[in-house]
Parts: C-alpha cells; structure tokens; sequence
C-alpha cells in the first residue's frame, strides 16, 4: 500500500497514470476518428467541453459528468442537424464548435466567484491530476473499452461499408451513439491533461501513424496505443523538466513520433 | 403459385412529394433472375434500396418472405485508405466461418487473393469479393446493384454468367440493376424497364417490341436488342444474314445508354 501511495502521492506519477489511461481508450477511438473521417467533429465535440464545464457550475454537478452530457446532447443535435443538409457538415461543425467554445468562455466570465484556471483547461495542466480524476479517468476506460470488445465487429462493419451492413442487421445507427457516448467519455478525461483543444490531435495523430506500419484494423489499433503511450510519457516528462505546458508537450511528441515513422518506415499498402 | 421471396405492391418512395419510385409492383420467386432496367434518375437504386429494407417506403406494401436472408452486392465498394483490411479480414466480419469464407471467394474465383488487400484489388476483383461476401450468407434473395460496373466487357459477360450459375447452385433470387442492355438481355428471365413506374415488364425478346420500352430508350436501342436477341436464339447458319444492319445500331447503342 506504502508504494502505491507513495507513487499516487507525486504529481508527476499521478499525470502519467492519468495520461496512459486516457492514451488507451484515445488509441482505438483515435482510429475510428480516422477512419471515418471525424477529426473536425471530434474538434467540435471537444470545444463544447468548456460549455460543459461552465454548464457544470451553473447547475452543480459534478464538472466530468457535464461535459459528457453536454458533448452527447451536442453530438445527437449534430447528427440530427447534418441529416437535413441545408448546410455542409464542416459549415456547420465550423459554426457549432467555435459557437460552443465562445459560449462556454463567455458563460464562464459570468461567474467571478468560481475561480478555474482557463489556460490549464484549454491546454492541458500536470499538475492538476487528483487521485479522484484518476478514477474518472479508469472507470471511463473500462466502460470504453468494454463497449468496444462488444460492439467492435458491428462498429467495424458500419465503418468499412455503411449500407452492407444495415443489409446484414447490423443497427448503424445505435452503434453511431455508441460511438458519440464513447468520444464524450475520452472528452471530458482527457480534458485535464492535454486540453480541451488538443484532444482532437492525441486522438488522431497516434493513429495516423500507426496507419503507416498496421496490416489489419486490430494491428492498428494495437499501434495507436503505443503510438499513445509514448506520446503521453514523452511530453509529460518533457513538460515536468522544461517546465512546458503539459498538453501541447505531448502532442509535439506525438507529432514527432509521426514524423520519424513516416520518414522512415517502408509503405505497407494493407 | 410458389412462395414469393420478395412482393411489391403499388410501392412508393417520394422525396419531398416527389414520387421517386411510383406505384411499383413486383414479385420474386426462387429461381427467378430479375433486372432492374431504366434511364438515369429513374429510381432503380432507390427501388432496390427499397427492398434491401435501408430506404423507408412512402406508400403500398412490401413483403418479405419469413426468415429471408439478403445478400447484396453493393454498387461499389469504396473503401477508406486509412483503413487496413485484406479480403479475408473483410470475409470474416460477416460472422461466418473460415471455410464458408473460403468457399464462397473460390465459388467467385478470386480465393488466391485471400491475404491481399483489399485496398489493392481491380474493379473486377472487388465486385467478385462483394459477391463471395453475399454468397457466404447462403442468401435466398440475392440483391445486385450494378455488379459490373468497372469491370472490362470481357470480365462482364463472364460475371454475368458467374450469377446465373450461381442460381442454379443456391436455387436462390436474384434481383439486379444494370445498364449492360445486350448483357442483360442475353442472362435475365424477365427484365424491369423502370422510369419511376414500371414502364413494361417482360421477358427480352418480348420486351424490345414494347412501345413503351421503344419511348425510353429509343428505337435504334430498341431494334438493336430485338436484333441480338434473335441471333441468341438462332443457329449461326443466320449469322451473316442479321449482322448487316447490326454494326449500325450496335454503335448508336452503346451512345444512348451511357
């Protein structure tokens, strides 16, 4: 017990574990961002995060449980408004993500009393991982990776060939809200370590990457993780001996991983 | 009469209140090789769409035998890069087993690209894949949706054979959509000419005559299928005789329908 408290008791610890958790579940769900082409909507939901966050004080609940809800409300309304068309997906996810950032910060500056710390929440913050963040951050884990060893196959199908598998039963449509709930879930723990505007790039560049080495879906997601994990350790310790922002560390990590891979590696063409 | 697979009654599909597909009666049997003929815009996708049970129908009746598996062959396949996935890997996703899989890809002649990319196959390929992909479902009710498209006109007529064929192994229906007129003509039982309605429906030989066929697609079209039907049907002494006027409207043909 000594050891574990030992080790939960030091900052820099409890932000890696943090972060290897949020590397984990970002690895697979990194993936489907790519592959169905979500980065900008992944870009939205996380923007709305701040909302959920100002939203959370407003009517006091706890600040994780806001941002999920408020990121799921807003993923349903943007499916639902993306069906009617009147507008191009990026138009409206353009107008929806800086509309849900600007009302979160102005949301906020109605709130004098409730210090928070802006900057860390947009970019990220080491030093403020509890152990109470640390039980968000595994429980959401869990539920995610739960409910991908569950739906994967019917996940997969619906990405690799939507109607084929609404032929073949598989319900696309419950499946996508799994998928929102899931991206909602990585949002709001991910928050405290990289940011509310770099979650995107901890989602899509490990798997970019591990595009360039993987042979089947499951390979690639194998090395998104890892990709995940070094990105995470890297700019965390970065972070800690230059004194740099904790969020925007990991992602330079992250992008130099990407760089050194694509330079490097032999294009495999599965 | 036997069991209907697939039946359509007056069916409609409208989008915005424009009749897209207009009062459309149909019906499959087992056996049955069904095509799905018309200009651009006419509604055959979404007729099919219609009967695949991914597009909801505004008006009519459509019944489904109990207990009946589809399988469709999507228009095409088009796959994301940023996915990697070789033809087994897609196989198997559709929860069948090793040996179904393999089965069903040397049923379609392409089981020697079973660790290949998918990301690498021809157009040829791919629609083969699809098909194994179909096959392994044992489907009584097989769905095409254009199935040689991107597909040389050698590879067509053989593809076109490969479904035939696979009727009469599986004993299943097969309903198609194609713009291959002289193919279609040569490998269906009955042919659907669509233009939001049913225009005229038939057997090919028969059709061609139709008036209504003619307003579609115009006589030359018309007259060249009546004419290649006739040759299909007879022996090659007549041969000579049949082709002097065919050049003509075989060239005029393949200008009006693309």
């Amino acid at each position: 017990m000594s050891i574990i408290d030992a080790i939960l008791g030091d900052f820099f610890w409890r932000a890696l574990i943090g972060g290897l958790g949020v590397a984990l579940v970002a690895g697979p769900l990194g993936c489907f961002v790519v592959w169905r082409r979500m980065a900008y909507f992944g870009d939205t939901l996380a923007h709305s995060a701040l909302l959920g966050i100002a939203l959370s004080f407003l009517i006091s609940v706890p600040i994780n449980l806001g941002v999920i809800i408020t990121c799921v409300v807003l993923a349903v309304a943007l499916v639902l408004f993306s069906r009617s068309k009147t507008l191009a997906t990026d138009t409206l996810l353009g107008i929806l993500a800086h509309s849900a950032l600007a009302i979160g910060l102005v949301t906020l500056s109605f709130m004098p009393d409730i210090r928070i710390d802006l900057t860390g929440l947009l970019f990220g913050d080491l030093l403020a991982m509890s152990r109470h963040d640390l039980l968000w951050i595994y429980g959401g884990a869990a539920l995610i990776l739960a409910l991908l060893t569950l739906l994967w196959r019917g996940l997969l199908m619906s990405t690799i060939h939507e109607e084929l598998a609404r032929v073949e039963g598989v319900p696309v449509e419950r499946l996508r809200l799994a998928l929102m709930l899931m991206f909602s879930i990585v949002i709001a723990v991910a928050m405290k370590i990289v940011g509310v505007l770099l979650i995107t790039a901890l989602l899509i560049i490990p798997a970019a990457t591990a595009r360039r080495l993987a042979y089947n879906p499951e390979h690639m997601v194998a090395l998104a993780i890892v990709f995940g994990f070094v990105a995470v350790s890297g700019g965390l310790t970065l972070s800690w001996h230059l004194d740099t922002p904790a969020g925007p560390s990991v992602v330079v990590t992250a992008f130099c991983v990407f760089l050194l891979v694509y330079g490097s590696a032999r294009q495999t063409q599965s | 009469m036997a069991e209907a697979l697939v039946e359509l009654r007056r069916v409609t599909v409208s989008f915005d209140n424009r009749p897209v597909v207009d009062h459309v009666d149909l019906r499959v049997q087992r056996g049955d090789i069904i095509t799905i003929i018309g200009p651009n815009g006419a509604g055959k996708t979404t007729l099919i769409k219609a009967i695949l049970g991914i597009q909801p129908i505004s008006d009519g009746a459509l019944t489904l035998a109990p207990g009946l598996t589809i399988g469709y062959v999507p228009q095409h396949l088009t796959l994301e890069t940023t996915l990697p996935l070789s033809v087994k890997r897609f196989m198997l996703l559709s929860g069948r087993s090793h040996v179904e899989c393999r089965e069903a890809l040397s049923k379609t002649g392409v089981a020697h690209l079973i660790d290949a990319s998918v990301h690498r196959l021809s157009g040829g390929e791919k629609q083969r894949l699809l098909l194994a992909r179909a096959l392994a479902r044992r489907p009584d009710l097989l769905v095409l949706d254009e199935p040689a498209q991107g597909v040389d006109i050698n590879g067509q007529a053989a593809l076109y054979d490969l479904i035939r064929s696979l009727r009469d192994e599986l004993h299943c229906g097969v309903i198609m959509i194609s713009h291959d007129l002289h193919l279609v003509m040569a490998a269906t039982d009955k042919v659907i000419c669509l233009n939001q309605h049913v225009c005229c429906s038939g057997y090919p030989a028969d059709i061609s005559h139709d008036p209504a066929f003619i307003e579609t697609f115009g006589r030359p079209v018309a007259e060249s299928l009546a004419v290649y039907h006739h040759r299909h049907n007879h022996s090659h002494d007549l041969h000579g005789d049949v082709v002097t006027g065919e050049d003509d409207d075989h060239r005029e043909c393949s200008h009006v329908h693309h």
